[in-house]
């Protein structure tokens, strides 16, 4: 067996992996979720009786909502969760440092390996973060992300390891693609982190689709003025260095073509991402566009993001044409 | 200021007099427009706008890039085509509507970021906001009783709110002794002034980016050349193949350099991908002091000569030929490139031949093969490199064409007066050759010989003056978001009082917006107080 296809295997385990831990948050926070309607029936407050009713707001969202007592002490399947990410984690890192040595270069040249190292990056920024803060209710997307990312990656974008043709010998490839690689797993992470926000906030106003049992794991969530900030500190990360990103991808264009800029599908693409964020910045910041608004931004801009390492490659044909898919480009 | 519009109103106007605007007249009118478009709403909607009309010109060909799509396209779309391209749809990032939003974008960002700065240099220089009358309301506040005085306590605090740089303070500090009764002394602190700086930095950094890549279309250069192994290109412009420069761009500033490429090195894969390109050159640069230096060319590395870069875009072949006319006369020798059309190099060229002492002159028209392989339909290539190269040429004879004054393409066969050679039954004549071998050219025409297979570069020469200060900007752009984004601003409030003997020390601490850091802010001052108690024991 090739250390290419021992990458190939490892990158399959870590699929598996995640999608275990996938299971496992999505069981934690329904748990915590039953264990609170508990505990707020105890405390008088039913929510169990309204929540099921269309059209009633369940409870008023930033209300002193997830007792302490219940969000410190995770289920058992928490625990399972964090352990198989973990596990898939260092699967996940073997995969991409074997498919490196493999094709003798960085591994991340192709969609795969974009795909690859886009998801090992999210998640290690996850994990990372989860060291400092209990952010595990993010696990779900992360983790859900990731499996999608490596499956989507192993399933249709797969090229055997080789190495790069003259335009991508650089040492820019390396910090272009790698910081490009290391925003998008910000991006995702800040992604996941509106996307609760926004589904908290609409439960909490009433929305009649949100009112149901299957979603009071969201009451489980940090308040929606947390979720915001949150997000926004990711997202100022990855946009400082998706900043990095367009502006080192110039130096090697200059490098490479002889001009820094020439509005190539990828160029246009990787300016609206640009656009989009910085728009999301702006909108925080002005009258009636702050919280739910802005955070459409973040939703917004990650299709884009997404957009830029799938679509531009599949569709558009440009000097960024080496996504290496089999038939595709 | 936090979360607000950040225009100053013009004085004398009303929030609410927007609706009564014909009664302003022009005046109101036009004060009234820009106020809408310096406000942060407009920007935002300027922003969204531009994401938006970026996005067609990575849909639709776009015909700087590829005017060959774009002529497609508009064949293949003959009712829409033209209207699209009427609209500018075919080079958006020169329309009128992209120029129109990002130019009311930057002329927005201008009447954002001036009276901002106005603003800054004034909030600069102003006192730090003096201390709350209730320390205990805020969200992070905190209380120390030591056995120290007053005096040792505002001695043992100032240094750490001061921090390591004497001339860039961690927090502006303003302590005031005994303001009241009852009060020993307060400290008012304040940091974060950064934050505002690199904001307005990061905004005119994108100004200056705006501009330096406007001067630099304005200024350039860019040209392309083929240079053929053993041969020399000189830095003038009749020397390009190719030459475009900006409106402002001076001909005569051109630094005659002179560059020679001894020998092109190209490398495969097996599967015919390429691995490595290398042009290895003599270059004598009269701008560097004229000695002949040995240089090196590869696909990301450029070189710089008389302050252009040279880049390799390019590659193929240029077989050396020579042709004899029917008098057998030395009519042509000499290296034509032939360009490669496909990854296997299978490469098309012209050889014209218009000195001939005798006859019509002449013209072949084919196709270099480097790995020839030969099969019942015909010969095509397999390889790259040249392992077994053939050219197959099909031959005319007439009038070239080249003596009317018109430019003619290098590339192609005006075969208008001319008449293509063919066999007794009609067909045309194709010719096989290898090198070495001479070949008899149909109807008497003359001989051909093969005699060598050169390789040549396609160079990209390119001078931009803008460059640096575009890299400037850029990287004041980086720095000045980075401290925008990441500076807290804090505010620290002590009250320091006096009360049965021992000293009590109430804290608070104030952040925009969320803050995590700012509990271990306060602490870092406060255990400068505990640590006084700690050292007297
Ligand atoms: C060329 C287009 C522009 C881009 C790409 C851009 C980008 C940004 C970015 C990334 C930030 C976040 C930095 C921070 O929060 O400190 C920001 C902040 C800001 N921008 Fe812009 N901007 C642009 C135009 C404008 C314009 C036209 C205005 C004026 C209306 C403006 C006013 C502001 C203000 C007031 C902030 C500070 C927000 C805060 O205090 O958090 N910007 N801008």
């Amino acid at each position: 067996m090739s250390l290419g296809e021992i990458s190939q295997l490892l990158a399959w385990g870590a699929t598996t992996a995640y999608a275990i831990a996938l299971v496992a948050f999505a069981m934690d926070l329904a748990r915590l979720a039953d264990r609170m309607g508990v505990e707020r029936a105890r405390a008088g407050r039913s929510v169990l009786a309204t929540a099921g009713a269309p059209g009633v707001p369940p409870a008023a969202d930033d209300a002193p909502d997830a007792p302490a007592a219940v969000l410190a002490s995770r289920t058992r399947a928490v625990g399972i969760a964090m352990a198989t990410t973990t596990a898939g984690f260092g699967l996940h890192l073997a995969a991409a440092v074997t498919r490196g040595l493999a094709a003798g270069r960085v591994p991340w040249a192709n969609m795969y390996e974009f795909a690859l190292v886009g998801a090992l990056v999210a998640v290690g920024v996850f994990l990372g973060l989860c060291r400092r803060r209990d952010l595990r209710f993010l696990g779900t997307i992360v983790v859900g992300i990731a499996v999608l990312a490596l499956g989507v990656g192993l399933a249709v974008f797969y090229t055997p390891a080789s190495a790069v043709e003259p335009a991508l010998q650089s040492y820019w490839l390396v910090i272009h693609v790698s910081i490009a690689i290391v925003a998008t797993g910000l991006f995702a992470v800040s992604f996941a982190t509106s996307v609760l926000h926004l589904l908290k906030d609409s439960r909490a106003a009433g929305s009649p689709r949100l009112a149901g049992e299957r979603w009071r794991a969201l009451d489980v969530l940090p308040s929606t003025r947390e979720l915001e900030a949150l997000s926004f500190r990711v997202t100022a990360v990855g946009f400082v260095l998706w900043t990095f990103t367009v502006m080192a991808g110039a130096v090697w264009a200059e490098h490479t073509w002889g001009r820094y800029w020439g509005w190539d599908p990828k160029e246009v693409w990787s300016f609206v991402v640009w656009v989009v964020y910085a728009a999301y910045l702006h909108a925080r910041t002005t009258r009636g566009w702050s919280g739910r608004r802005a955070a459409w931004f973040v939703v917004v801009g990650f299709a884009t993001v997404v957009f830029n390492f799938t679509g531009v490659n599949l569709f558009f044909q440009g000097l960024h044409d080496y996504g290496g898919v089999p038939g595709g480009s | 200021m936090a979360g607000d519009e950040q225009t100053p109103r013009p004085p004398g106007t009303r929030p609410d007099d927007a609706p009564t605007l014909p009664a302003v007249g022009v005046v109101g009118l036009l004060r009234w427009t820009w106020r809408q478009l310096t406000s942060m709403r407009v920007a935002l909607m300027l922003l969204m706008l531009l994401a938006v009309v970026a996005v067609p010109g990575s849909v639709l060909p776009q015909r700087p890039q590829s005017p060959a799509d774009v002529a497609r396209y508009l064949e293949d779309n003959p009712g829409l085509g033209p209207w699209l391209d009427r609209l500018g749809f075919f080079d958006v990032y020169a329309s009128v509507w992209f120029s129109a939003v990002y130019l009311l974008l930057f002329v927005s960002l201008v009447g954002c970021i001036v009276p901002r700065l106005r603003l800054h240099l004034r909030a600069v220089r102003a006192r730090p906001p003096r201390v709350p009358r209730r320390l205990e309301r805020f969200a992070v506040h905190d209380e120390v009783v030591t056995d120290a005085t007053p005096a040792q306590v505002l001695a043992a605090v100032e240094p750490v709110l001061r921090g390591p740089l004497a001339r860039l303070p961690r927090f502006r500090t303003e302590v005031e002794r005994s303001p009241r009764d009852g009060v020993a002394a307060t400290v008012a602190a304040e940091r974060g002034y950064l934050r505002e700086t690199g904001n307005i930095a990061f905004h005119l950094a994108l100004l200056g980016i705006l501009v330096s890549v406007a001067a630099g279309q304005m200024l350039e250069y860019r040209g392309q050349a083929i240079v053929v192994e053993g041969r020399g290109f000189a830095n003038a412009v009749t020397d390009y193949d190719t030459f475009e420069a900006g409106t402002f761009f001076d001909a005569s500033t051109l630094v005659p350099f002179t560059m020679r490429l001894d020998r092109f090195t190209a490398d495969f894969f097996a599967d015919a991908r390429p691995r490595d390109f290398v042009a290895d050159v003599t270059l004598i640069d009269p701008s560097t002091g004229g000695e002949p230096r040995q240089r090196e060319i590869r696909v990301n590395h450029p070189i710089t000569a008389g302050g252009a870069k040279i880049y390799l875009q390019g590659n193929g072949y240029a077989p050396t030929v020579e042709i004899r006319d029917a008098a057998g006369e030395l009519a042509f020798a000499g290296a034509v490139p032939f360009l490669p059309e496909d990854g296997v190099y299978t490469s098309r060229g012209v050889i014209k031949v218009p000195d001939v002492s005798t006859g019509p002159q002449i013209g072949l028209v084919g196709y270099l093969l480097p790995t020839a392989e030969v099969t019942p339909l015909g010969v095509r290539s397999v390889f790259p490199q040249p392992a077994d190269p053939r050219l197959v040429l099909t031959v005319w004879s007439g009038d070239l064409g080249l003596d009317d004054g018109v430019p003619q393409n290098v590339y192609e066969l005006d075969s208008e007066a001319m008449t293509q050679a063919v066999d007794d039954a009609g067909t045309p004549v194709t010719l096989v050759v290898e090198p070495g071998t001479p070949v008899e050219l149909p109807d008497g025409l003359g001989t051909l010989t093969w005699t060598d297979l050169p390789r040549f570069v396609a160079l990209d020469l390119r001078h931009d003056p803008a460059l640096p200060w575009l890299a400037g900007f850029a990287v004041a752009a980086l720095v000045g978001l980075a401290v925008s984004l990441f500076t807290p601003r804090r505010r620290i409030w002590l009250r320091v009082t006096e009360r049965d003997g021992r000293t009590v020390v109430g804290a608070a601490a104030l952040a925009r917006g969320d803050d995590v850091g700012l509990p271990d802010e306060l602490e870092r001052v406060l255990r400068a107080v505990r640590d006084l108690d700690e050292g007297r024991e």
